[in-house]
């Protein structure tokens, strides 16, 4: 979401400024170098600090051994720097490191990182975990700290035995010399105390034992039987669980409020008043909530009261009208507009609320050395910085547990760490040690929404079918303005992540005359990045509309967009063997039709082909053929899942979930009308993997942005009704 | 109150319109059963009440005298339940949030129905919602919970039906 996916080198960013980014190959040399010293079965990061302290220059971003200790027991303890959302990324990391390291695999365990910039993610130049990055962006580093950890334990046996390294081999967390063999446990204390190695040698990628291979999750025993710790269910001495009162209006204020009957309530303890509102805080949540509901607080609704859906696609409209920053142009759009025949449409989704199962929640403990924050995010380096900045403390002093998420899709990454900074307050100005839970209600009403989107596109075509013009107005609004990322991401008043999948598709390069421009009004709604950012909706509309212009040309989908889409393209071969393995153009059963979609994002190009029927006004989605090529796969189960986690995210959206608002307020408030997919309406999704060695792309959003729109050109198949608002209705 | 919660007795003094949810995660602090919507639509604080799955976030703990609670801590004594071990086998979990409701939803259900078909799945397993869209292979996975408890059927007494 914060970067390039075609460049993954170090970035600058508004957060963390890197004037001159060393190159990869000297950013893991140096890193290795400047380890020397560190120990392979040392505790992180107490030790590493100490170790920093004791250097002159300030050290490079990542010794090896911030990444793994082996305990004499022979454990495998894999530091996971990257947040466990559901994205599997607490198994195929940790694959990674243990495939260089060639250590047992049922041995292997993965803890969380703590915040440190040592585990920065090179993507964004901070802790963070977001823009299907994971995965990519630490899989040269972790292989790196895996090789030279098991040069270290071989150099180890070496010494023990008295034969030359290059006499050892390993094997499944074992040195084996000769008669010699030594397991990794019994080698660690020495292997702690040599020099790092300049360089080592990684494996040749045909010896992979568990890199490409389906291997199964490491979380599953955990997340089964109710132990895996999300931070909702984490206790501390003497914790007192919050419930906060927030506005119901954006940008409203508390004027004044009344808490005697919130304190009237059993197991209510105290009441305060924080940035984000008024906090009750109970011996338990029943208690806490109670007494937030019965709290009567006094708002000054401000200008937000005024809030409405329909007053906001009127004004979206009317500047859809006009032309607005300049995204991307090429030749002139409005002379080849003029006097043609010109197709136009004008397509609209709504705000979204992320919703994962877990409502938001964050456990603050302050102590005299510091502070300690238990929860589950995705922006630990924002979190401590900002939690810092309220206690008045170093950020270092700020301790971050990052626990299990119980999804994320971007909402737990908030550039104001609103969950974080709130709960913070509340044990500040409380003086208690403190858990703030969000109810379900809180967390639709709670903003940081995917924005509402509306897009104009005219188009002309050329005598043989293909687009002349093509012109692609967007409104809505901006998510970096007004946060640290805005100076790196907003160009020209140009939101790149506005425009991502529109003024970029590769559609536009066949087009002589294009042009794709944007607006990006204000409101007093949070917006924030929806799992797939800007491409949840511009491949709605992008491929929607390229449908539309096939169908306009009368000429087939698939054929149309194989002759717009570069021969070599990796769309083009996700989307060939999607219509392969579907059978495009084979006759489908009674009833049933078939629409397809094509989007690349974060790296990946994944082609999608639904098949539905329509009875009455009920869509159903029977069958989705998905293809993807992300270039090397470390799992494929995981990378099948994260498919159809992506397309089941998609479909609630295409076929569900809206916010709306009126007089100020969001008319949904929990899943009952808030709906999102269920297990009844579960398409038969068939996932494959294009053969790839090219570019290594993501997996945790690309799945998503295709969906909606081969789901609504099927309904245009199935119907000849062409549905250009999200989620679909036929009436 | 009493309550009986996995075969163990807990005194608890709170009020009686508390749900059984809280007063399993917040008093009792089996934190296993989830909080996800309050309002009985999502399915994530499913348990087992004699058997049968109920809602606890929206049951209030003063019913719940003199019946047999199960939580998702209590479906086995070493996660070998055959609901467990398939949702392993199927590789099932993503962030694994809903899953102890979806788990104690599939229980109830193999142990009421046996072999359950397409259809009964759709039935009995949709008032569970996983934002993760875990779906297809929780229906692998119920199909397969089935086999296993056929090819062993009641290994072991669990506090569960």
């Amino acid at each position: 979401m914060l970067r390039d996916p075609r460049n993954p080198g170090i970035q600058p960013t508004a957060l963390s400024p890197r004037p001159s980014a060393p190159s990869r190959r000297d950013f893991l040399k140096s890193a290795v170098a400047l380890s020397a010293g560190l120990v392979v079965a040392f505790s992180i990061p107490i030790g590493l600090r100490r170790a920093f302290a004791q250097q002159a220059k300030p050290p490079a971003p990542v010794p090896p051994n911030a990444f793994v200790r082996i305990a004499p027991d022979n454990s495998v303890t894999i530091l996971l720097k990257h947040s466990e959302m559901g994205q599997g990324v607490g198994t195929s990391l940790p694959m990674v490191l243990a495939e260089e390291l060639d250590c047992d695999w049922s041995h292997v365990r993965v803890e969380h990182a703590p915040a440190d910039m040592v585990y920065a993610n090179a993507a964004f130049g901070m802790q963070g975990t977001g823009g299907s990055t994971s995965t990519w962006e630490s899989f040269g580093q972790l292989r790196q700290a895996g090789a030279t950890a098991r040069a270290l334990l071989i150099a180890a046996a070496a010494q023990k035995w008295n034969v030359m390294a290059i006499d050892c081999r390993t094997e499944k967390g074992y040195v084996i010399s000769g008669a010699h063999k030594a397991s990794y446990g019994e080698l660690a204390d020495t292997a702690a105390k040599l020099p790092i190695p300049d360089e080592v040698k990684l494996k040749d990628a045909k010896d992979f034992v568990l890199i490409g291979k389906p291997v199964k999750r490491l979380d599953s025993k955990a997340k089964v039987s109710g132990t895996a710790e999300f931070g909702i269910d984490v206790k501390r001495p003497n914790m007192l669980i919050a419930v906060i009162a927030r506005p119901t209006v954006f940008g409203a204020k508390v004027k004044s409020f009344d808490a005697t009957k919130a304190k009237a309530v059993a197991g209510v303890v105290d009441v305060v008043q924080v940035p984000a509102g008024v906090a009750v805080l109970g011996k338990h949540f029943w208690a806490a909530k109670q007494g937030r509901d019965a709290l009567a607080i006094d708002w000054d609704l401000g200008a937000g009261a005024a809030l409405s859906t329909a007053g906001l696609r009127a004004e979206y409209h009317q500047l859809a009208q006009k032309t607005g920053a300049i995204a991307k142009s090429a030749g002139n759009v409005e002379a080849a507009l003029e006097g043609a025949q010109v197709i136009e449409a004008e397509y609209d989704l709504p705000f979204l609320a992320h919703a994962p199962m877990e409502p938001l929640n964050c456990t603050v403990e302050i102590g005299t050395d510091g502070c300690d924050i238990y929860t589950g995010t995705q922006f630990q380096t924002v979190d401590q910085k900002i939690a810092a900045a309220i206690l008045g403390l170093k950020p270092e002093q700020v301790r971050i547990h990052t626990t299990f998420l119980g999804g994320g899709f971007g909402r737990r990454a908030t550039p104001t760490s609103d969950f974080v900074a709130e709960a913070v307050h509340v044990a500040k100005v409380s003086g208690k040690t403190v858990k703030v839970v969000w109810t379900r209600e809180d967390d639709i009403h709670g903003g940081y929404y995917r924005p509402m989107w509306l897009s104009r596109l005219r188009a002309t075509l050329g005598k043989d079918g293909k687009p002349a013009a093509w012109a692609h107005t967007l409104v809505g609004q901006s998510i970096m303005a007004g946060t640290m990322m805005e100076a790196m991401m907003v160009k020209d008043g140009v939101d790149q992540t506005s425009v991502e999948g529109a003024a970029d598709s590769p559609y536009l390069a066949a087009i002589p005359a294009h042009r794709v421009d944007l607006h990006s009004p204000k409101s007093p709604v949070s917006v924030l990045w929806w799992r797939s950012v800007g491409h949840s909706h511009t491949a709605f509309v992008v491929e929607s509309f390229i449908d539309e212009l096939a169908g306009a040309a009368k000429q087939d989908p698939l054929a149309y967009r194989r002759e717009l889409l570069p021969k070599d393209s990796r769309e083009r071969r996700a989307l060939d063997l999607a219509a392969e393995k579907f059978g495009w153009g084979k006759p489908l059963a009674k009833g049933r039709a078939a629409g397809m979609a094509v989007h690349a994002s974060f790296g990946s190009y994944v082609a999608q082909i639904a098949e539905v029927s329509v009875d009455g006004n009920a869509i159903k989605v029977h069958r989705v053929v998905c293809a993807i090529d992300c270039g090397p796969v470390v799992n494929p189960l995981t990378v099948e899942a994260q498919m159809q986690s992506g397309i089941v995210y998609g479909l609630s959206a295409a076929l569900h979930s809206e916010l709306t608002f009126k007089d100020g307020r969001v008319e949904q408030s929990n899943f009952h009308n808030y709906p999102v997919l269920r297990l009844a309406e579960m398409p038969k999704i068939e996932v494959h993997i294009v053969p790839s060695t090219d570019k290594m792309g993501g997996c945790g959003e690309p799945g998503t942005p295709p969906i909606a729109p081969a789901v609504a050109n099927a309904v245009f198949a199935a119907t000849g009704k062409r549905l250009r608002s999200l989620p679909l209705r036929l009436a | 109150m009493k309550l009986e919660v996995n075969g163990k007795q807990h005194e608890v003094d709170v009020p009686a319109d508390m749900p059984l949810l809280w007063v399993l995660r917040d008093v009792i602090g089996l934190t296993g059963t989830k909080f996800g919507c309050g309002m009985a639509q999502c399915g994530a604080c499913t348990v087992q009440v004699d058997g049968a799955a109920i809602r606890s976030c929206i049951t209030p703990a003063s019913a719940m005298a003199g019946k047999k609670i199960t939580t998702i801590e209590g479906l086995s004594a070493d996660v070998t339940h055959p609901v467990q071990r398939a949702w392993i086998e199927a590789d099932v979990v993503q962030c694994g949030y809903c899953q102890s409701g979806q788990v104690m939803a599939a229980a109830a259900l193999l142990a009421q129905k046996p072999k359950p078909t397409d259809a009964e799945i759709d039935t009995a397993m949709s008032g569970n919602i996983c934002r993760c869209g875990t779906y297809q292979r929780i229906r692998t996975a119920v199909h397969r919970a089935s086999e296993l408890m056929a090819a062993a059927p009641a290994k072991e007494k669990s506090h569960a039906a």
